[in-house]
């Protein structure tokens, strides 16, 4: 997941909370800061607490964004913040904990009362509802309207963008033949809603991460009379009905989006959200330095994209103790990486994409991501630091600095047949930061002799048609290419999947492993590791896909992303929710 | 007169038909050629070649382009029907075409943005013609003067400088660091007229500064070699006042080829100012079509394109309408 689909820009999953978990446990049930710290202001406070916790009603929040969501419909939005941001107003069947710390990417009851009960055999999972829930109309919410929802994403002729499709597909018997309610008024069996209080899924394979898939906005309740229309299928993203605590008062695609309190909630059936503001306006299309200058004059709550604040304001926030006190520093959960084509020649010698490995400074690399604060730790491994199978270790040396291992680098370039280096190309898109990282590690790469030509590709087509087409990868010889990953969902199946098992490489195009890597027993692990409940054997698991990925040489992780984020000092029960590595949107209220 | 007219607005027809020819074979066949599926950008991140080609379908991508382009002529005069959801969605004329991206109402996109356009562009024109006009007038009867070197030094760098150079200087001193303007952005005129002065005043000024430098250059220029004209002795021989001679028989030809050039630029402005947009954060067409062209939304891209084509030929017809006002010399018969 990722700001946009495009991966452009850096947010994602989860937040670094180390040492965080023992504050934070015990919010399991009720009220959503149950159990966690509450903390004053200082910098990264929000990380692992609460900060200005408070229950008090009234005020109107005035956020801002530099560009609009890529939908407000639940099934087409795949942004993160959009995801982040809709959980204010509308109630999915499950959701990731309104809490800071770990507990925050653990999933939770919303509409349903809690977690999915699995069969024996793993292949039907059951969710009750809760009672009182509702539309903003005051209609009640059943469980043919969470099914209908999940029905829309399958209708990709209509309903386009969103990853419902791509997810519930291979996952719910009869999935791959049905082509959503539009065309198909039948429905598909496999979601069975007989039941108005009960929703049953029949899954066509085990698959241990469904509850995470039901805390997606794809499970949000859409009502079907609204559906139809004009006002329905496409455009439902300019009508949606609201079943959270605000509804929709106005919606300038662009410019504006204001919510306003949704009477027909029931407090009584929401445990998770506290809903203290009265009003809430999102101001769009704005400039980022604009931004920054809007939060630090006070006129501006919070940048909701979660993207991090410009690199003039890093310093103006940095310098002064009033407003780095007022900052957190949270890891977003990408991983920044360069990806090493196997299938570009002299690449496909595993001693070659060694040298690269060895040769790169990821100091350099780091600093063009914007260094520590605003760029992130340096990695040595794929997986992320916020994901639970997380053990840190560092595959290839970069010397005691992280400046690169030039000896290292040279004596794999002898064992590759190229002692005196190569030639090959770097990719990257055309803007933010990932020119800086390609002349960075074009200018470490020089040192032992591997000459790297930039290829700069405009960002809207960089990954949907460039690197992501391996037939083009190959014809333009494309060795190297700048790129990043999040997970959609706070798993390790989530971040892994689309990158790593090789049996989802795209040869048509939309391909998202770009190096084409494919290991026959890193496909197998992940097999045995989604059919594993118990959490420990599954975390060994992951870890050992995290140490054959780098076996490969395939993935040259640089950087662990972390971005600097600025509240607005009157804000209350602000703090970051490890599921989307940005403030948690739900709970936040205006104080004094 | 009216002759003339009905065979330009005839003219501007087919001028607008070829525009929409050439903008729909450039950015419609320019990914065929390329081999690109622009449907790949709006089916999401993991999309399947399913996926993409239901993406297709919904974006009607999948037919033959001279079809596309049929049915996008219809919407235009007679409006079309398309399929949004279980029902089918009827888009009157004249229909440009849904965002691929937003499916928004491009015809309603244009309608919402012009506004911020209009006002950005109208507002600049009056400072510029006002203050360029004048100031090449009093440069070119005080010629060599310090007021005419100061002038033309200004100009000079006027014209140079480029508007998001200004722009983002005026902003860093007047918003940021004098916080006398802060926080721009549009207001709506009807909403609060004040406002929407105050807010506008930063993008006037710099877009006004950029055009009234060559307005001033190019008014001095003409007035200088219109005074240096025998009928101008003339004027003056037969004893007529200088005021009368510089405004009835200098000035008033001098205006010719200023009256064109403002047309153009007028024109070409209300089509959408992107620099200043973009700069000032307004949501205008301008704005609108460089966010489009970044993302290969091709209906809107199409739509602004046609829309700032009407702008511009539109008013070089005003241009050569008032052509027969300003200089007698023109006659339409």
């Amino acid at each position: 997941m990722s700001r946009s689909y495009l991966r452009t820009g850096a947010i994602a999953a989860a937040v670094l909370a180390l040492g965080a978990t023992a504050a934070c446990s015990g919010s399991s049930s009720g009220g959503s800061t149950g159990g966690a710290t509450t903390k004053s202001a200082a910098y990264n406070a929000a990380l692992d607490g609460i900060v200005n916790a408070s229950d008090k009603k009234g005020g109107t929040l005035n956020y801002v964004a530099s560009g609009d969501f890529d939908s407000l419909d639940p099934a087409r939005t795949y942004y993160a913040y959009s995801w982040n941001y809709q959980r204010i107003y509308q109630r999915t069947l499950l959701m990731f904990k309104a809490t800071p710390g770990n507990d925050g990417a653990q999933v939770t009851g919303d509409l349903a009362k809690g977690l999915g009960t699995f069969s024996s055999d793993g292949l039907t999972v059951t969710y009750e509802l809760r009672d009182g829930i509702t539309f903003q109309d005051g209609t009640p919410i059943t469980s043919a309207d969470i099914k209908y929802a999940l029905e829309r994403s399958f209708a990709e002729d209509v309903i386009n963008g969103g990853p419902g499709a791509t997810y519930l597909k291979p996952v719910l018997v009869g999935g791959e033949s049905y082509k959503g309610p539009y065309k198909d008024k039948a429905g598909l069996a496999s979601i069975d809603a007989s039941d108005p209080k009960k929703i049953v899924f029949h899954l066509s394979k085990k698959f241990s991460d469904f509850n995470y898939l039901m805390a997606l906005p794809i499970s949000t309740p859409v009502p079907q009379a609204a559906d139809q229309g004009k006002n329905g299928g496409a455009n439902y993203q300019f009508h949606v009905v609201s079943s959270g605590p605000y509804k929709v008062e106005t919606y300038q695609p662009g410019k504006l989006l204001t919510l306003v309190r949704n009477t027909a909630w029931k407090q009584s059936s929401d445990p998770n959200r506290k809903a203290l503001p009265d009003k809430i306006v999102l101001t769009e299309g704005l400039d980022p330095a604009d931004m920054d200058q809007r939060m630090l004059a006070g006129s501006a709550d919070l940048e909701v994209e979660g993207t991090g604040v410009q690199p003039t304001a890093v310093a103006t926030i940095l310098r002064d103790p009033s407003t780095k006190k007022n900052s957190d520093n949270p890891s977003t959960g990408f991983t920044r990486y360069i990806s090493i084509q196997e299938k570009v020649p002299p690449l496909d010698n595993v001693n070659c994409r060694q040298a690269v490995q060895y040769a790169a400074d990821k100091v350099a690399l780091q600093g063009a991501r914007g260094g520590p604060i605003a760029g992130g730790d340096i990695a040595g491994q794929m997986l992320p630091p916020t994901l639970p199978a997380y053990k840190k270790f560092t595959q290839y040396d970069s010397g005691s600095d992280n400046t690169g291992d030039l000896q290292k680098a040279k004596d794999a370039l002898k064992a590759c047949g190229k002692p005196n280096g190569f030639s090959t190309k770097i990719a990257t898109t055309n803007k933010g930061k990932g020119p800086k990282v390609a002349i960075a590690l074009q200018a470490a790469l020089k040192r032992v002799g591997i000459n790297a030509q930039v290829v700069q590709v405009d960002a809207s087509t960089y990954y949907s048609g460039f690197i992501g087409v391996p037939s083009n990868v190959h014809k333009q010889g494309l060795g190297l290419a700048v790129a990043g990953w999040g997970p959609d969902f706070p798993t390790e199946y989530g971040f892994f999947e689309s990158i790593v098992d090789g049996r989802a490489i795209k040869q048509a195009g939309g391909n998202s492993n770009y190096s084409e890597f494919n290991n026959p027993k890193v496909n197998d692990l992940i097999d045995q590791a989604l059919a594993t409940t118990d959490v420990s054997k599954r975390n060994d698991l992951w870890g050992q896909v995290d140490h054959l990925v780098m076996e490969g040489a395939d993935y040259l992780p640089f950087v662990a992303d972390k971005a600097l984020d600025y509240r607005n000092p009157r804000l209350t029960n602000v703090y970051i929710s490890k599921a989307f590595g940005m403030y948690d949107y739900v709970n936040i209220g205006v104080g004094s | 007169m009216g002759r003339f007219i009905i065979r330009r607005l005839l003219g501007v027809v087919v001028l607008l038909f070829i525009v929409s020819i050439m903008t729909f074979a450039v950015f419609f066949m320019a990914p065929k050629v390329a081999h690109a599926n622009v449907a790949r950008n709006f089916c999401g991140r993991v999309c399947d070649d399913e996926a993409v080609k239901q993406v297709s379908i919904k974006l009607g991508l999948d037919k033959p382009l001279y079809e596309q382009y049929g049915a996008y002529l219809k919407g235009i005069f007679v409006g079309r029907d398309y399929r949004l959801g279980s029902d089918v969605t009827h888009c009157g004329a004249p229909c440009l075409g849904y965002s691929f991206k937003t499916d928004q109402s491009v015809a309603f996109l244009v309608k919402d943005r012009l506004p911020v356009t209009a006002s950005m562009a109208i507002g600049a024109a009056v400072i510029w013609l006002v203050s360029g006009v004048s100031v090449g007038i009093i440069s070119a009867l005080k010629r060599g003067s310090i007021f005419d070197r100061t002038a033309m030094g200004v100009a000079l760098a006027g014209v140079s400088l480029p508007v998001y150079f200004t722009a983002l200087v005026a902003l860093s001193i007047f918003s940021y660091k004098l916080k006398i303007l802060v926080n721009v952005h549009y207001v709506g005129f009807t909403d609060n007229p004040l406002e929407w002065a105050k807010n506008l005043l930063l993008p006037w000024i710099c877009l006004a500064f950029l055009y009234s430098a060559t307005y001033a250059r190019l008014t001095r220029a003409n007035m200088l070699e219109t005074m240096g004209e025998d009928y101008i002795r003339t004027a003056r021989a037969k004893g007529l006042p200088e005021k009368t001679v510089i405004r009835k028989h200098g000035f008033r030809a001098a205006l010719t080829p200023i009256v064109t050039i403002f047309g153009l630029d007028l024109g070409g402005l209300l089509g959408g100012a992107v620099l200043t947009e973009t700069v000032f954060n307004f949501r205008g067409l301008g704005y609108e079509a460089y966010a489009a062209i970044a993302t290969q939304d091709l209906p809107v891209i199409l739509g602004i394109t046609l829309f700032a084509a009407f702008f511009i030929i539109m008013a070089n017809l005003l241009v050569d309408v008032a052509y027969a006002y300003v200089d007698p010399r023109v006659r339409y018969s």
